[in-house]
This record gives C-alpha cells, structure tokens and sequence, in this order.
C-alpha cells in the first residue's frame, strides 16, 4: 500500500500548473492584472458552486476513503476567438473564478502573454512567500533536545 | 376525539425576531465580523467544519455567528447548506506526506526526520487567564527559523521499513470507498465508511469513547506516534481535460496511534494501528478518532468484544451530532396527542388493579388536554 506515494508520478502538464495557480489567485490579483485587458468571454458553464467530496487514504498511504467535502467554484467560458477556459478553486467566490477561466482561455489562445504571465508570476511569488514565512516559524519551534550524560564516558 | 389544533404563528415570527435581537445583543457593542471570527475563533470554525464535514471556513464563520457559538447548531446549519449544492465529484486522495506542517510531534520516536516541531500549541501553557487579552494588546510576531532540508517522512512509514507494525491498511486495491452521503449506514461497515463516519462524528462523544478505552474499556495500548497538522493540495480529475488540476489547499490534522498486539498464528507480534484525519486543526478530535478506530477494529484482530468503544453500531450510529440532537431535540416538540393516550392507559391500568382515582385528577386532565 505504501506503493501508493505517487513521488514517481510524471510531472504535471503545463496547463494543471497554471490552473493550480490561478486557483490560488485572489480576487484583487485577478482584477488588478485582467480588468485592464478589456477581455470579453461568453459563460458557457457557470459559474456554479458544488461539493467535492475530499479523499484521504487509511494509515496516510493505504486505501482511499471518503474524509468529508468542500465547497468547490467551477466556471468554463469561451473567447470571441473560441477558445475555451475552465476555472476551478475551493471556496464559492464565483467572479474571481469566472476570472482565473477567462486568464485559462487567454492563455490556451497565446493572447496577452506577457499579462498574463506576470498575473501567474504574482501569484506564484505571494504563494511560495506566504509557504517560506510560515514554514520558517514552524522550524523556530522546533525542539533541540539536548542529552545530560550521566556516570563514565 | 382527535381535535387537530393550529396556532403559533405569530409567536414563532416573534421568537424569531427576538432571537435575531438577542442574537445581535448590545447595539452599543459593535457587531462581530466573519473575518473575526475566521481568523480570531478559527479552532472553533475548524470544529463546526469537520462535524459538519464540509470545508469551508467563511460558511463556517457565518454558521458560528448566525448559531450565537452554539456549536452543534452551527453544524446543523452547514450540514442543511451542503444538501442544496450539486455533487461536482470527488478529490484525488489528499497525500498527508507531502503536507507543509504546522506542527507534527511524535511520542514515540525523539529524533526523526524532520523533527518536532511544536506549532501554535496549548501545550505547555500554564492554562492561566491571561488579562492581556481583555485588550487589544499588540501581539510580538513570531521568532523565525531556518527549515531543516529533511523530509518530514511519516513516523509510520519508519517503522514501516523495520516490518514492526501493520502497514496503512489490508483492503485490496480495487475496493471503492464507501460514501455515507449517499448510502444509508449499514452493519457491519468496511473500515473506510467508518473512517468517514469517525471523520465526522461528534468530537466529545468520539473523546469519551477513547477516553474510556484507556481507563480499561477496551485496552489497546496507544502510542500517539504521530500528530501533523498543515496544509495539503486537492486535487480533482477534470475530465474535460484528461487530467487532473490543483482547487487549492485545506488545513487537515492526521493522527497514527501505534497499539500493541500479540500476533496470532499467522500473523507474527507486530505494532497495530488506528487512524484519524480530520478537517482543521483539531488535535483532540483526530487523536481520539484514530483511538476509536485502533479499538472498533477488535474482530479484525481476533480481539474480544467487551466494551462500548468496539462495538461498530454503538459507537457510529450515535456519533453524528446532528442526528443526535434532531432526536433527542425533538422531544421538546409538541407530544399533546401521544401524551393524551398515555394518559387514559395509565387511568385504565390504576382503574383495572382497583385503585381510586387521585384527587386532583380532574383538574390535571383538564390541563393536560
């Protein structure tokens, strides 16, 4: 069962990277890097809001088993040109997620790249920012022991 | 004489226009913010989402604001939400490995890879009121660190590799995960709905079930050889796009207790185990599901049956608190009818054994009816 670490997994394709970061994207991010592109896309799904039901795995490793839902926003939207964008994220705010589709669509068309990466590179940059800090004081309550020797050495 | 009765009405608007009132209290007082209670009262939103089993801190907050801090009834409010949302799917299983720890303690192994590391702990306070916090005091920022480069490997997976303990779990690979939200329970269950079950059960009910497998009902011996709380990506198969996508990050807290057993004759001595993994940082709740789950695990094991904590129905069929309450509340609902026949029985039974009427019988048959 330990097999089940998927350590060796092939690596993420190119678009799950950047939906994964877009679905971390706040609202103000969003705005502030898509609002000045003056973008129009038709909804063709959503956005709506439903529940994923979140698995864990028995023992950490084993087994899959059913740990309870989340609220999850999901929306798919197409561009003038066609191409379609899918957003997805935990919570239920409906319009960043409206807006991290259109960001999904622009970037399968090749419009707006350098907005669009520097959208990706905020967020990417606040993300591993936020992970660094909280790790660095999760390390200064980490606990030195130190050993009293007692009788010969 | 059955006399159906209607009525009310305008009491229950009142009530609950004097619950709102009494809810909103003081006017002079400003009202409390969501934000605040999410990041202020964040154990207390952490608990309402696991019970409720749906993550969602802002709908927890509201719930928690809405329920005046009762609890169950802010439970019961993100339970009744959840049941007007589409099902999108389910997550690819979350990897407790690859969690970016907030605090992770063993209390078998001192030096392990990664370390302990304490996090935002009640441990080794004092429990003294602290006045401080009657004002809006600042707070200092914490001290940082340096992380270790080592993987913080499950203590688990350690022993693993020696062949002492059991391994995460014996089902085959194949087998589907049960799912009590969409099939009613049912006796006896596999261990990954009774997971879910524990997952979202009532966290003081689970506590005084592992509580009293210590003190002897069903002794299993635990070890908690592994506490880790922090932040774990779900994912989600899109099948739109043939793969799966990151939704984002949840909090979660994962318990391995580590019990003895005696082997059996086909099965050498080795450590066994019992597993909690619960949403938010709840450390008590998830050490006693992982307790509860070592000991409903008895017949597994060839284990006799002597306590509460073993029984599968006992314990699961009453540990949802929402079910609970409904019940046990419900008896405070109108019983006028019921509590009439019961009535003429009991004058029936007291007139056939030949016993005189009470004196003051009249004028309770009047009230009662």
């Amino acid at each position: 069962m330990g097999a089940m670490m998927e350590k060796d997994a092939p690596a993420r394709p190119e678009r799950a990277v950047r939906m994964g970061l877009l679905a971390r994207a706040s609202l103000t991010e969003l705005k502030a890097h898509l609002e000045p592109l003056g973008v129009e896309a038709q909804a063709v799904r959503g956005p709506e809001t439903g529940l994923v039901m979140l698995r864990g795995r028995i023992g950490g490793g084993g087994n899959a088993f059913n740990l309870g839902e989340a609220t999850v926003t999901r929306a798919t939207v197409r561009l003038a040109t066609g191409e379609i964008g899918h957003g997805q994220r935990l919570g239920t705010d409906r319009e960043a997620t409206r807006l991290s589709a259109i960001a999904d669509a622009l970037a399968e068309a090749g419009r707006h790249e350098a907005a669009i990466s520097a959208l990706l590179r905020a967020v990417e940059e606040r993300v591993a920012t936020e992970a660094a800090r909280q790790a660095e004081e999760t390390a200064a309550t980490r606990v030195d022991f130190f050993t009293m020797v007692r009788g010969e050495d | 004489m059955y006399v159906a009765v209607k009525g009310g009405e305008a009491a229950i608007a009142n009530a609950h226009r004097l619950l709102a009132d009494r809810r909103r209290g003081d006017r002079a007082i400003r009202a409390i913010g969501i934000d605040q209670i999410e990041s202020q009262l964040s154990l207390a939103v952490d608990r309402v989402m696991a019970e409720a089993s749906l993550y969602d801190p802002s709908l927890a907050a509201l719930a928690i604001k809405q329920s005046r801090g009762d609890m169950i009834e802010a439970i019961f409010l993100l339970r009744a939400y959840r049941t007007t949302l589409p099902r999108f799917g389910y997550s690819e299983p979350v990897d407790t490995g690859a969690m970016r720890i907030e605090r992770r303690v063993s209390a078998t192994y001192k030096d392990l890879p990664g370390g302990q590391l304490l996090g935002p702990t009640f441990d080794y306070t004092h429990r003294l009121l602290d006045p401080a916090l009657q004002t809006d005091e600042a707070v200092e920022t914490p001290l940082t660190r340096t992380p270790s480069p080592e993987n913080t490997s499950r203590v688990t997976d350690i022993l693993n590799g020696e062949g002492l303990i059991e391994p995460d779990s014996s089902m085959e690979d194949e087998h589907e995960p049960g799912d009590i939200t969409r099939t009613p329970l049912d006796f006896p269950m596999t261990r990954d709905t009774r997971l879910q079950a524990l997952a979202r059960g009532d966290e003081g009910f689970l506590l005084a079930l592992a509580y009293s497998t210590q003190r002897g009902y069903a002794r299993t011996h635990p070890f908690a050889g592994e506490i880790r709380i922090g932040m774990v990506e779900v994912e989600m198969d899109l099948p739109e796009l043939g793969f799966s996508v990151p939704l984002g990050e949840v909090r979660l807290t994962e318990c391995q207790s580590v019990n003895q057993f005696k082997g059996s004759a086909t099965q050498p001595p080795q450590f066994t185990r019992g597993y909690g993994l619960v949403f938010g940082q709840s450390e008590r709740k998830a050490m006693a599901m992982s307790l509860v789950d070592r000991a409903l695990r008895a017949e597994e094991f060839g284990e006799d049956i002597v306590a509460p904590a073993q029984d599968e129905e006992f314990v699961i069929a009453h540990s949802d608190n929402v079910q609970a309450t409904g019940f046990v509340e419900h008896l405070k609902l109108p019983h006028y009818v019921d509590f009439q026949a019961e009535l003429d029985l009991v004058r029936r039974m007291r007139a056939e054994q030949g016993l005189a009427p009470a004196n003051t019988q009249s004028e309770q048959k009047e009230a009662a009816e």
